[in-house]
C-alpha cells in the first residue's frame, strides 16, 4: 500500500488524481443539468420535484453511495489543487521582473487556482441555499419553490451566473488537460478532446445559467 | 538598410550565487539591426570593459541555436519574442529604436544563478545521470541495422531527440516545471528498441531525480513547448506520464 500512497502523491500522481477526480465532477455536472433542466418546463415543478424525490431517496442505494463519493473526491480535488499550487510556486522562487505568458499559453490555463477557488465559495453558498435546507433541513415548502425564491434575487442570480462563466473557464482547461495527464495525446485525436472540451465547458455553463435567467425574467413580468 | 537603433538594456546583475542581485540599465547605442542579440551584448560589453566595468555574463557556445547554452528571458519570454529560435537566432530588427528591454536569468529555485545571466543547470545533469541513457556493451561497433527500426518510429524518437536542454521549458513554466526537458529525454529513447529494456527503471528514477530537484509538476499550459526552440510536442509529456504510470504498477518492489 505504500507504494501506490507514494504513486498517487508524486508530482505526476497528484495530477493523475487532480485528473481523474476533475472527469468524475464533470460528469456530475452533465448528470445535474440533466436534472435541473426540468426547471424550465412550465409544470409548476412536478417533473422536477418527482426527479429530486427519486434523487434523494434513501432507498436509491447507489445514488448514495455515490453522493458521499461525490463529496470526498470534490473535497480531494480542490484540496489537492491548493496544495499543487503551493508546491508549483515555490519551484519558480524569484519571480521574473518582466512576464508575457500570454505568449505562450491561454489564461484559462493559468488561472485555475483563481476560478477552482471561486467556485468553491460558490459551491458552499449553493449547498446552504438548496442542498442543506432542502435535503438535510426542515425547509418548509418545496425546494421548486426555494428555486423560485433564489433567483428572484438579481444579486443571487448575477453571483450565479459570475460563478458559471468561471466554471466554463475552469473546464475549457481542465477537461482538455485531464486527458493529457492521463498520457491521452495524439495527432489524431487530441484536437478533437480540445475541441470536445470548449463545447462541453460552453454547454455546462449556457445550460445552468438558462435556469436564473429564466427565473429572473418570470420574477420581474411578474409571472409566478 | 534599416536604420541603426538605440536602446536600452535593462539588465539583470548579480555578482555570485550569494549576490542578492539588481537591475542595471545600459545604453546600447548605434545598434544594427543585422546584429544578432549575443553580437548586441557583445559590443555592449565591450564599452563596459573599456570604461573598466565589469562585462555582463551570458552563456553561449555555438552560436548556431544547436548547443542550448545561450538560455535568457527577453522581455518576458525565454529566448525573445520569437517562437522556435535559440537567443543567438534572434536578430535585433525584431526590436524597435528606443525600445527597452528587459534582460534576465532563467527564474526556477532549481536553477539558481551563478552570475549575471548565467544560471546552474546541473539538475539537467543529474537527471540524466540518474536514467536518460540506455545499458550496452563496448567493443566491437555493432552490425548496422540488425535490428529493424520502422521509419516512423526513428523519426518520432527524433522528434524528441532534438532537445537542446536549453531549460526553457522550465523558465516559461509557470510551474517552473521541467516535464518537457524530462519527457523528451525519456521518450527519444524509448521509441526506439534500444530503449525499451530499461523504460521502467528510467521512467521512476528521471521522474524521482526530477522531483528531487524541485522543479514543479506539469499544469499542462503548454507554455514550454510553444517557447521551445526544438519545438518539442506535448506528446513527449503524455509518453512520460504513460511509462511512469505503467512502470509503477509493473516493478515488483
Amino acid at each position: 500500500m505504500g507504494w501506490f500512497i507514494k504513486f498517487i502523491d508524486s508530482s505526476l500522481g497528484k495530477k493523475l488524481v487532480m485528473a481523474l477526480t476533475g472527469l468524475f465532477l464533470a460528469l456530475f455536472l452533465l448528470e445535474h443539468l440533466g436534472g435541473n433542466l426540468l426547471l424550465l418546463i412550465n409544470d409548476g415543478g412536478e417533473a422536477f420535484t418527482t426527479f429530486s424525490e427519486v434523487m434523494a431517496s434513501p432507498y436509491n442505494i447507489i445514488i448514495r453511495v455515490i453522493e458521499y463519493g461525490l463529496f470526498i473526491l470534490m473535497f480531494y480535488h480542490a484540496v489537492n489543487g491548493v496544495r499543487l499550487w503551493f508546491l508549483n510556486k515555490r519551484s519558480r522562487g524569484q519571480a521574473y521582473e518582466s512576464y508575457n505568458p500570454s505568449a505562450n499559453s491561454t489564461l484559462f490555463s493559468r488561472t485555475m487556482i483563481l476560478s477552482g477557488s471561486i467556485i468553491f465559495i460558490f459551491l458552499v453558498i449553493h449547498l446552504r441555499t438548496f442542498f442543506f435546507p432542502y435535503r438535510l433541513g426542515d425547509a418548509p415548502g418545496s425546494m421548486y419553490e426555494g428555486v423560485i425564491e433564489a433567483f428572484s434575487d438579481p444579486v443571487y442570480s448575477g453571483f450565479y451566473l459570475l460563478a458559471l462563466v468561471l466554471l466554463a473557464f475552469h473546464l475549457i482547461h481542465g477537461v482538455q488537460s485531464a486527458f493529457q495527464t492521463l498520457g491521452l495525446n495524439h495527432n489524431k485525436y487530441t484536437p478533437f478532446i480540445k475541441g470536445f472540451g470548449i463545447v462541453f465547458a460552453v454547454v455546462i455553463c449556457a445550460g445552468f445559467a438558462s435556469i436564473p435567467i429564466y427565473f429572473l425574467f418570470r420574477s420581474m413580468s411578474g409571472g409566478m | 538598410m534599416a536604420k541603426n537603433m538605440n536602446l536600452k538594456l535593462k539588465v539583470w546583475r548579480q555578482k555570485n550565487k550569494e549576490d542578492k542581485g539588481r537591475f542595471q540599465i545600459y545604453d546600447a547605442t548605434n545598434v544594427s539591426p543585422d546584429m544578432s542579440f549575443l553580437e548586441m551584448i557583445d559590443v555592449v560589453n565591450e564599452e563596459l570593459i573599456k570604461k573598466g566595468e565589469d562585462p555582463i555574463a551570458i552563456d553561449h557556445d555555438c552560436r548556431e541555436g544547436i548547443c542550448g547554452s545561450c538560455g535568457v528571458y527577453i522581455n518576458g519570454r525565454p529566448h525573445g519574442p520569437l517562437r522556435e529560435i535559440t537567443t543567438c537566432q534572434l536578430y535585433m530588427r525584431h526590436f524597435h529604436d528606443g525600445q527597452t528591454i528587459v534582460i534576465e536569468p532563467w527564474r526556477a529555485a532549481a536553477f539558481p544563478v551563478i552570475k549575471d545571466l548565467i544560471v546552474d543547470r546541473s539538475a539537467f545533469d543529474r537527471i540524466i545521470a540518474a536514467g536518460g541513457f540506455i545499458s550496452v556493451n563496448t567493443g566491437g561497433a555493432p552490425d548496422a541495422n540488425a535490428i529493424p527500426i520502422t521509419k516512423d518510429d526513428q523519426e518520432w524518437s527524433l522528434d524528441a531527440a532534438e532537445c537542446i536542454g536549453c531549460g526553457a521549458c522550465v523558465a516559461a513554466c509557470k510551474n517552473a516545471s521541467a516535464m518537457l526537458f524530462v519527457s523528451a529525454k525519456a521518450s527519444h529513447l524509448v521509441r526506439l528498441p534500444q530503449g525499451k529494456i530499461e523504460r521502467e527503471r528510467r521512467a521512476l528514477a528521471m521522474v524521482a531525480q526530477m522531483e528531487k530537484e524541485g522543479f514543479g509538476s506539469c499544469t499542462n499550459t503548454e507554455a514550454c513547448s510553444a517557447e521551445c526552440p526544438k519545438g518539442i510536442s506535448m506528446d513527449a509529456i503524455a509518453q512520460l506520464r504513460r511509462e511512469y504510470f505503467k512502470a509503477n504498477f509493473k516493478v515488483r518492489k
